[in-house]
Parts: structure tokens; C-alpha cells; sequence
């Protein structure tokens, strides 16, 4: 389990904030397959914020294969992020570090850096798809025709 | 007219009219149910009046508001309805646990339950006196009140005034998590944009007494531009020439620089401007600067179609 913490002047989407956190903890083994994230209720109660922007970011992690509902349970991680090839002790980390010193040699700031850095990957990744627009589902004591007046 | 349940709160040409003159004046909306919506103005705008006349506090002077069909302070919308007035009134005198009992003999369909839960999870003492609470906690008991209601509709004038910020982050908790377990439809007004930005999904703008902005927060940011840029020199506000003047909300000359908030907008640049979407905080800002609000009513027909 994990606690979220919202940043409210960052000026990234609330949902995302969510989404990055429990990538974060995959990514740190904080969160392994089998775990249940929090339930919207939870979550909520601890952040103060709108409890479709939980369902919309666990439908998110969904679509990225990331998590799964189980009905009546909760949601559940299927997959780790935990990669041992970027571990603190892994030879691509020295490398980086080494690129990073010889960065630094040449007169470049952690700006120029991090910027060169960026446009690299930005070569080597396509630029991700955006994600499908969220229609907020009906709460329980919701009527069904509820979601007809989203598709307005 | 229509009262399908996927509208708690609608109003039609709704106008009351106090000494003084118009306190509102042909509003019309729909507010959609199982949402939250932030009800947002200046002091004097009708938010406390509106309120009043959803309660049944007051009578409308002209035109009609209905809550999930029913006329406010009838049984059928009055046990659908629950009203945290600004000043959260409760008895000094009583404890918390005549509090409840009150809100039990007043509604039939009371929760005991989920109303001392409430209470407990602020470590309050059902034998305390309520004039002994602090702010935090005799915010705590009034939504316990309010909730052991069960209510459909929850009306929060203010919730959050005179709290401090870890009570304000506490309360609004407490009242995202009763909406994820029923789903209940919330309208909260407050002064405090930023933090509505994370609570509401809708919006409901008021502005010397009329609506001045009905309609999803998500749609409402994605459908206006807020554009930064060197001014044009050929015209008076700055702005290039081939932008529609009547979907301008807001545009601010300063030196060589403009600023703008253009609504409805399909204009791209042709210059390199800077041209974002804007956060809801920015938006309703600048709507509540702006006095020039050109085509009001077909924003609000868009939100109600």
C-alpha cells in the first residue's frame, strides 16, 4: 500500500501526479504484482480531491496494463516497473554518470544537460499517444442515464 | 420543462429580488448530479441567496428552481437536502450527542451510524459540549449532521472559512470520502479557487446576479486558450487582427507584451505565441475580473444540451 501527496502549484493534472507516484513506487519495488493500491475512498480522504480523479488515474494505470480491478476487491498490481538494469549499482548507471562528468568537463549546465538529455530520448522514443478522454463513470447511487449526459 | 435525474439543481429565468434591488436575476442552469460543484463569485453575487432559495429559505421573486424535480422546502426535496449554512449553526449548549439526536428526531432516515462515525474519526467525544469544540471539530460535527441526513443534495456555503490548513484538508476529505461512498451531489461555494480546482468537476459562475459560467471544469479549460505574446502594433488591444474579438474573455496590454484569454478559440498563431490551456484557477480569476462577458448564454446552452 501507498500514501499519495498532491502537489497543488505544480501545475501537473492531479490524476497525473497520481499515475507518477504509483509508477514510481513500481519502478522502487515500494509496490510489487499482487499489491492493492488504495481505494478511492482512501484516497480522497487523505488528499481532499475529487474521487473521479482517482478512478480516472487507476484507469490510466489500466490501460497501461499496470494494474487490474478486481470486481467487489479493489485494484491490484499486476507488473513491476523495477528494472535491475537501472539499479544504483547497475554499469548503465556508471556510464551515465561518466557521460554526465564529461558533460560537465565540456562547460555544460545541469540545464544544457538535462536538455540534451531530453532530445536524445526524444529521438529514440515516438511521442506517446495521448490518452483517451475520460468520461467520469456513474457513482453507485447514480442513475445509469447519467453517463448519457457526458457524451453531450 | 424535463426533470431527468441526471439534474439535482435547476433553474429556470430564477430571479429574487431583495429591498435593495436584484439579488438574482434570470439565472439558468442545470446542475448535473453526482458531481461536485463549485459555486463561485464575489461577495454579493447571490451564492448565499441561491442557497437559501434551494433550501426553501426563500421564496424565488420570479421564475422556478427545482431540486431532482421537486420544489425547494417541500418534504420531497427537503429530505433530499442538506444545508451547511456559512456560520455552521449548532447549539452551544448541547453535546455532540444531543446534536445527533436532534438531527435523528427531525430526519426519518437517519444514519447513527455513519454520523458517529464521523464524529469519532475527529476523536471527538459524543458528552462534549459543542460551544467547547474547536473550529476543526465543530466543523466536523455540523458535517456529521449534515451527512447523517443521507442527503442527495449537500449544499457547503463556505465549508472551509476560518479553518485552519490541516482542518480545511481534513474536512474536505471527509466530504470527498462520503461522495465516493453514495455519490453524492455536492455544491460548494468558497473564495478559495485553488482549492476547489481539486475537489469540483463542475462549475457554476455568478456575477451580479447572473450566471456567468455553467459547465464542466475539464471542458471549460480545454474549450479557452490563455495566449502571452508581442503585441501587434495595428490594433488598440494588442491582439493580432484575425482574432474574434467576441470570444476574448480577458486581454491585458503591457509594454510590447499581451495577455490573453480567448474562449471557444479555433485561432492558432501564426507568430510564436505562447498558447496554453488554462488551469481552472486562472480561468474562473479571470471571468471574475472580467466585466465584458460577450455570448454568457451560449456557454451555459452548451453545459445544458
Amino acid at each position: 500500500m501507498i500514501a499519495f501527496r498532491i502537489d497543488r502549484r505544480s501545475g501537473v493534472a492531479t490524476y497525473l501526479q497520481l499515475v507518477h507516484q504509483v509508477r514510481q513506487a513500481l519502478r522502487l519495488g515500494v509496490l510489487e504484482p499482487g499489491d492493492r493500491l488504495p481505494t478511492a475512498r482512501e484516497v480522497v480522504e487523505a488528499v481532499a480531491v475529487n474521487p473521479n480523479t482517482v478512478l480516472r488515474a487507476y484507469r490510466e494505470l489500466e490501460r497501461e496494463g499496470l494494474v487490474e480491478p478486481r470486481p467487489g476487491r479493489g485494484t491490484f498490481v499486476r507488473r513491476s516497473l523495477a528494472r535491475p538494469a537501472a539499479a544504483a549499482d547497475s554499469p548503465l548507471r556508471a556510464e551515465a554518470a561518466a557521460w554526465v562528468g564529461r558533460a560537465r568537463a565540456a562547460g555544460l549546465e545541469r540545464e544544457d544537460i538535462a536538455a540534451l538529455a531530453a532530445s536524445v530520448l526524444d529521438d529514440s522514443f515516438p511521442p506517446p499517444e495521448p490518452p483517451p478522454p475520460f468520461i467520469p463513470a456513474p457513482r453507485p447511487p447514480q442513475t445509469h442515464t447519467h453517463t448519457q449526459e457526458e457524451d453531450t | 420543462m424535463t426533470d431527468d435525474p441526471t439534474t439535482a439543481l435547476r433553474a429556470t429565468r430564477l430571479g429574487r429580488r431583495f429591498r435593495g434591488g436584484w439579488a438574482l436575476r434570470d439565472c439558468d442552469f442545470a446542475l448535473p448530479a453526482g458531481r461536485i460543484t463549485a459555486l463561485v463569485g464575489p461577495n454579493g453575487a447571490g451564492k448565499s441567496t441561491l442557497f437559501h432559495l434551494a433550501t426553501g429559505l426563500l421564496r424565488p421573486t420570479s421564475g422556478e428552481l427545482r431540486v431532482f424535480g421537486a420544489e425547494p422546502g417541500t418534504p420531497a426535496a427537503r429530505d433530499r437536502t442538506a444545508f451547511l449554512a456559512q456560520d455552521k449553526p449548532l447549539y452551544p449548549r448541547f453535546t455532540v450527542d444531543d446534536t445527533l439526536r436532534f438531527g435523528r428526531e427531525l430526519n426519518s432516515d437517519w444514519d447513527q451510524a455513519s454520523a458517529e462515525r464521523i464524529v469519532r474519526a475527529g476523536n471527538i467525544s459524543l458528552d462534549a459540549r459543542v460551544g467547547a469544540l474547536s473550529q476543526g471539530q465543530a466543523t466536523r460535527v455540523a458535517l456529521a449532521l449534515a451527512f447523517g441526513k443521507r442527503p442527495d443534495l449537500l449544499l457547503l456555503d463556505e465549508p472551509l472559512a476560518d479553518l485552519d490548513p490541516l482542518v480545511r484538508i481534513e474536512a474536505m476529505g471527509l466530504v470527498m470520502a462520503e461522495v465516493a461512498d453514495r455519490g453524492t451531489t455536492v455544491v460548494m461555494s468558497s473564495h478559495v479557487l485553488s482549492e476547489l480546482e481539486n475537489a469540483c468537476d463542475h462549475v457554476l459562475l455568478l456575477k451580479h446576479g447572473a450566471v456567468r459560467l455553467d459547465g464542466d471544469a475539464q471542458r471549460l479549460c480545454d474549450s479557452h486558450l490563455r495566449i502571452t505574446g508581442l503585441a501587434d502594433p495595428a490594433t488598440d488591444d494588442g491582439l493580432p487582427p484575425d482574432v474574434d474579438r467576441a470570444g476574448v474573455v480577458e486581454a491585458t496590454l503591457t509594454g510590447r507584451q499581451v495577455h490573453a484569454l480567448l474562449r471557444h478559440s479555433d485561432w492558432s498563431p501564426g507568430a510564436p505565441w505562447i498558447v496554453e490551456n488554462p488551469s481552472l484557477e486562472d480561468l474562473l480569476l479571470a471571468y471574475l475580473r472580467s466585466d465584458s462577458t460577450p455570448g454568457t448564454s451560449s456557454t451555459s446552452a452548451e453545459a445544458a444540451a
